[in-house]
């Protein structure tokens, strides 16, 4: 990672355990500021525990996850915040936002961080135009004093209501989802109904977008707008991205940077090349043994996309018999598909 | 609507041209055979204790018959109506057209209101001034009333997708709040309205803080136990509410004219000859204009972001908060506001009743009012009013069935609630989704598109 990049968010030892099981273990990494930060790891690895733990819906066991808003204003001021009972204290240009002491909706309120679903999470009952429309809330409750300046009429509200509407046309053009305006969202098809959730995400202004999972599903034409999507949000809105995802081409592809988890645990960070190349990623990927890693590592480098050798996964490792059942499940329907 | 058109239309190219009177006249003549077996001996008989302590055996052909003709016809009926959809689904065109309820209410609402206004009018010229009381008080009065519940309820139920069934406690509250101050500080009526109003929605959102983590069934019976609470304070607080004996709270009056016959009197004063006609009449225009202003608020809240913010809360919650909206927030404020017009309509029904016992604001009320919201459908307002109609004309309706005497031998106002009961299994046999299963966009870019009922979700509590 450049130095040149300032951290935006930073996650530190962040642990989270449920019960007896440890879902994330001393977890440590950064997302710059500009930059796409991709997440990845096989299934269970728990790289949504970790969304969840950033965006407020669980409360980490441990660990502290800092969101920076301007510069970074170094580690003293750091250390002050935590050491309050403070979740956030102006400093400079900026803020500081410790992340975990926040409700979930003041995170994507006030510290800008904005994240998508696995599973889509839209309002489909609602037109696509008023699902972007009811992502500007905060706003138009404001503009529209809290209801009773919106009840009588104000021409401020109005005004603000316009300007949302703008808003929403934008990101509908943005997304190629402008014709759709009307139709409720449930009657999308599922890559509207992915893009519409980003639009959705992107109307509320955030500095920090959580992806989860944005390619799945989608066919390679529509994997391939997703990435300029992407690129376009970064490059245009000056909006970070942190995304989790299994599409390796949507990974490499656009990522600056990438964490890789595995049983909780950090196996990897660093640029895609890096990530690519390195032997304990891919044998968590394919749970392979260390003797078979050098056909493995000559199979999966050529190509972008991490694909599994076909007979070699079964389950072969004592320590790691239990999980390597679900692996090798997993990466013979991959094999399979190819 | 949709996924009955579906299926119909896959078993489609097996639908006649013609509907086959011979195979239903077939089937409704079985049907009515198995109707008299089963019904020979439980309806045909009954068993009568003659004075000597002898069980005689009455026979009631009259009755029996009048099962089985019912039984007969409804087959009857049943076949057309299947036969009829299905050939109706044969015919459609490939496009699903849905009526748009906000065109709909564009032009039924102003009509609609028209009519309620030459109402009291139109009863005196038609029927005369002796069927004021029974139908514009007991019909367009306790309509109205419920149509008020029913559009409070709705804020809470219909847009934010919180089920309360215990929402007759703000009816209560309401009532309650207006009888004290007028007893004991000798408020009026208009000066106690808004009070009413304000304590009812203060209770909402007392309620609303413990039972915000709750969701589905667990609220639904914290709700009914918070109606239950408000009723058993209402009936053992003696001191403070009368207890069961009830409070008797002073009859509205017409803006400090009292609707009596002494000499400074409304009639009087406007030289007219003294009917307690008129303070009924008044009493309609001012649940009238209660329920307007309800509806109003509701449709402007709708457009608004508090109202697209509940209806998202219906959707999804976790959603909700996603995008950065404060759930907690806006719960309280569809509990405040809906307990609000609870309130107001609280203030009016002891206004009009005059006398006030805990016995008014039992369990079956809020039911009933749930029961018009779901019948209704939706959040839509105007389904409130054809299902308030439909259950409390109905229900009000039902009461004059003496005319059934010589064929049921028995008295027929008995079997009243029955009818309602079984009324309300057939109206959601036929819409699941009650009367209007629509929901119309708050706003639109290029056209307001209906949405139907597959898209829109009932809430989770």
């Amino acid at each position: 990672m450049t130095p040149v990049h300032s951290p935006l968010l930073t996650v530190e030892h962040l642990t989270m355990r449920f019960g007896g099981l440890v879902a994330i273990n001393d977890l440590s990494f950064t997302a710059a500021r500009g930059e796409i930060t991709a997440l990845i790891g096989p299934n269970g690895a728990g790289k949504t525990t970790v969304f969840n733990c950033l965006t407020g819906f669980y409360k980490p066991t441990e660990g502290r996850i800092t969101m920076r808003h301007g510069n970074d204003h170094g580690q003293a001021r750091l250390e002050a915040l935590t050491n309050s009972d403070k979740r956030m204290e102006d400093v400079g240009d900026g803020r500081l936002f410790l992340l975990e002491r926040m409700p979930d909706f003041e995170i994507t309120a006030i510290a800008k961080v904005a994240r998508t679903f696995q599973n889509i999470r839209l309002f489909s009952g609602l037109t696509v135009l008023e699902n972007l429309l009811v992502a500007q809330h905060n706003a138009l409750m404001t503009a529209s004093n809290w209801t009773v300046g919106g009840l009588i009429g104000l021409k401020s509200y109005r005004v603000a209501e316009a300007e949302a509407i703008e808003k929403a046309k934008h990101w509908l053009e943005r997304t190629r989802l402008i014709d759709r305006a009307d139709d409720p969202a449930g009657d999308l098809p599922y890559g509207d109904q992915r893009r519409l959730e980003i639009a959705r995400a992107m109307c509320t202004d955030p500095l920090l977008m959580c992806l989860d999972e944005p390619a799945a599903g989608l066919n390679p034409r529509e994997s391939a707008e997703l990435n300029a999507l992407l690129l376009s949000i970064r490059e245009k809105d000056g909006t970070s991205v942190l995304l989790i995802e299994h599409d390796m081409s949507v990974v490499m592809g656009i990522s600056d940077h990438i964490v890789v988890l595995d049983y909780g645990t950090k196996i990897s960070d660093g640029t895609p090349d890096h990530v690519k190349n390195d032997p304990k990623v891919i044998a968590a990927y394919l749970g392979a043994e260390e003797e078979e890693l050098e056909t493995v590592l000559a199979t999966t480098v050529e190509s972008t996309n991490i694909k599994a050798p076909k007979a070699k996964t079964a389950g072969t490792k004592a320590t790691k018999s239990k999980s390597t059942g679900a692996k090798s499940t997993k990466a013979k329907s991959k094999g399979a598909k190819s | 609507m949709s996924a009955p058109v579906r299926a119909d239309s896959a078993s489609a190219s097996e639908v006649p041209g013609h509907f086959d009177a011979g195979k239903a006249l077939k089937e409704a003549l079985l049907a009515a055979l198995v109707a008299f077996g089963l019904f020979s001996l439980i309806i045909g008989l009954k068993t009568n204790q003659a004075q000597t302590n002898e069980i005689v055996l009455q026979a009631r052909p009259g009755l029996l018959a009048s099962f089985i003709a019912a039984i007969f016809f409804g087959s009857l009926i049943r076949s057309y109506v299947v036969w009829n959809r299905a050939h109706a689904a044969q015919n459609r065109v490939a496009t699903k057209s849905r009526v748009d309820m906000q065109k709909v209410e564009r032009v039924a609402l102003p009509i609609f209101v028209a009519f309620l206004v030459v109402f009291p009018w139109l009863v005196i010229k038609i029927a005369g001034w002796g069927a004021v009381p029974k139908w514009v008080d007991n019909f367009g009065i306790l309509i109205l009333i419920y149509i008020m519940l029913g559009w409070g309820l709705n804020i809470v139920v219909g847009l934010a997708g919180l089920l309360d069934l215990g929402y007759v406690a703000f009816y209560a509250i309401g009532s309650y709040t207006y009888a004290l101050l007028a007893m004991h500080f000798g408020w009026s009526f208009w000066l106690a309205l808004p009070v009413a109003g304000v304590m009812a929605a203060m209770w909402g959102v007392l309620l609303g803080f413990p039972v915000l983590r709750l969701r589905g069934d667990y609220l639904a019976i914290v709700t009914l136990a918070f109606g239950e609470i408000i009723y058993l304070v209402a009936l053992n607080w003696r001191d403070f509410t009368g207890g069961g004996a009830g409070i008797s709270a002073p009859r509205i009056n017409f803006f400090g004219i009292p609707f009596n016959a002494e000499p400074d009197g409304f009639s009087a004063r406007f030289g007219l000859e003294h009917s307690p006609a008129y303070r009924t009449i008044f009493l309609f225009y001012v649940i009238l204009v209660l329920s307007l202003i309800t509806a109003w608020v509701t449709l402007r809240l709708k457009r608004l972001p508090v109202g697209r913010a509940w209806e998202a809360l219906r959707e999804d919650e976790i959603a909700c908060r996603a995008i950065g909206m404060n759930t907690t927030n806006t719960k309280l404020t569809a509990f405040a506001i809906g307990a609000m017009f609870g309130g107001f309509a609280g203030a009016f029904f002891g206004a009009r009743q005059a006398f006030i016992t805990p016995e008014s604001f039992i369990f079956i009320e809020s039911a009933l009012i749930l029961a018009i919201v779901v019948l209704g459908g939706m959040g839509s307002l105007i389904g409130v009013v054809l299902a308030s109609i439909v259950l409390i004309g109905g229900s009000e309706i039902l009461r004059e069935l003496e005319f059934l005497k010589p064929i049921i031998g028995d008295d027929p106002t008995k079997y009243r609630m029955l009818l309602v009961g079984a009324g309300m299994v057939l109206m959601m046999l036929w819409k699941p989704r009650g009367l209007i299963a629509t929901r119309s966009p708050s706003i639109f870019l290029k056209e307001r598109k209906v949405i139907g009922s597959e898209n829109v979700k009932e809430g989770h509590g």
